[in-house]
């Protein structure tokens, strides 16, 4: 899940016109921009899918770590396709985000001055080649549980960004589990490696979904709306009864010994991940959360000459062209 | 920081999936003018041979009808029910037509 904890927007608009947004939505019409909708709507959208693509712009970064050293041709080839695919999906939600009203460039600045947060699990380093297999398997993996039912969500623009990101994620999430499939069926040292990253990856992947929000009233709000589909809870229930026979299959055993098949519930028992160390993440220090910012700031601001290079050409081919007429 | 002052122009982008189809508005992107938008249009929406031909229209040029002309521009039309064939019943014996 790349939008995590988004506090939905309190509205105080006049009821009779929220109960008539509320019945188009429960009716499953779909909102578009320039429809009329609650100011805490547009916020609350405005904030879960800048966050989205901020997670697919700086999710990038970690696995760019490894283009220049994927262990053969093809491999370095599909990394890059996968990672372009990432700036796709930012660009994507960018798009959609500012039908609300926002630029661009406005949340590239809210990024850059931590007003706005992009997800805790990139804040995590890529030690070895296995890591691009934990991460496309497991990142990938739980980003598709969220995105999937996404592509239902109540606001146009979003539902279509999802709808052709959800078509594109599966090719991230079979990459991942092929490199696994490879190390693991490898010698016992790269096997030893894939499990390292499976034992490094797991609770990061958990901690995606978000703390338990069964209590949370911004859920309540943001599930009305339609902008979150499901809560935390049965997103993260769902990724590990999918994952575990995964890992079965590799060999590879996941970190938690209470992990088990609970016949009752139909699904298996598990340990919470660490949320100390989830809020330490997204407060900051997380291992690699300073290298994120600055490595987004770097890109931003050494290209600076480029956007306004490549912007006064373009001004001055247009003079040009008017002086010709 | 710099760079935040202006801001490349918006452009709608259009792609024609496969012969025989029409262009679909598929997205946006930023772009400096035509030429570079068309690059990235590129780049950014058929990654996946997703299109045979590209459209790219910035989107200022672009007059959109408001949500509060539905009533105006589309009852008229909702009340000339005899303009689908499905107003006339045709005795069965016609066979089809």
């Amino acid at each position: 899940m790349y939008a995590q904890m988004v506090k939905s927007e309190a509205t105080k608009e006049d009821p009779a016109m929220l109960a008539a947004f509320q019945a188009r939505i429960d009716a499953g019409e779909k909102i578009e921009p320039k429809d009329w909708m609650p100011e805490g709507y547009r916020k609350t959208l405005i904030r879960q899918i800048g966050q989205h693509a901020h997670s697919e712009i700086v999710g990038q970064l970690p696995e760019g770590n490894w283009i220049s050293r994927a262990p053969t041709l093809e491999r370095k080839a599909i990394l890059l396709a996968k990672v372009q695919d990432e700036a796709g999906h930012g660009l994507y939600l960018y798009c959609a985000a500012e039908t609300l009203g926002v630029s661009r460039d406005e949340l590239t600045e809210m990024l850059l001055d931590g007003r706005m947060k992009y997800s805790s699990i990139f804040n995590y380093p890529t030690l070895t080649w296995a890591d691009m297999g934990a991460v496309g398997w497991l990142v990938d993996g739980a980003a598709i549980m969220n995105q999937v039912p996404l592509q239902r969500t109540s606001f146009g623009p979003y539902a279509r960004a999802m709808v052709r990101i959800c078509k594109e994620e599966s090719f991230h999430q079979r990459q991942g589990f092929d490199i696994m499939m490879k190390m693991a069926n490898g010698t016992p040292a790269q096997k030893r490696m894939a499990q390292d990253a499976l034992n490094r990856f797991w609770y990061p992947s958990l901690m995606m979904f978000g703390p338990s929000d069964k209590d949370s009233v911004h859920s309540s709000q943001s599930m009305a709306w339609k902008i979150k589909m499901n809560t935390n809870d049965e997103l993260r229930q769902k990724f590990v009864d999918l994952t575990a026979p995964q890992a079965e299959f590799l060999g590879l055993s996941i970190p938690d010994e209470k992990l088990e098949w609970n016949e009752d519930k139909g699904g298996y028992d598990f340990s919470e991940p660490d949320w100390n160390e989830f809020y330490d993440v997204i407060q900051g220090n997380g291992p690699c959360n300073t290298d994120r910012i600055e490595a987004r700031k770097a890109a931003w601001n050494d290209n600076a000459w480029v956007r306004d290079g490549m912007l006064a050409h373009a001004e001055k081919k247009r003079i040009q062209k008017e002086a010709a007429q | 920081m710099t760079g935040f002052s202006k801001q490349w122009p918006l452009w709608e982008v259009f792609i024609r999936g496969q012969h025989g189809l029409s262009h679909r508005h598929v997205g946006s992107l930023h772009a400096v003018d035509a030429e570079s938008a068309m690059k990235n249009a590129r780049d950014v929406y058929t990654r996946r041979n997703e299109g045979v031909s590209i459209w790219v229209v910035e989107a200022a040029q672009i007059t959109a009808s408001s949500p509060s002309d539905k009533g105006p521009l589309y009852e008229p039309s909702e009340s000339k029910v005899y303009r689908h064939p499905t107003f006339f019943e045709i005795p069965e014996e016609v066979g089809a037509m």
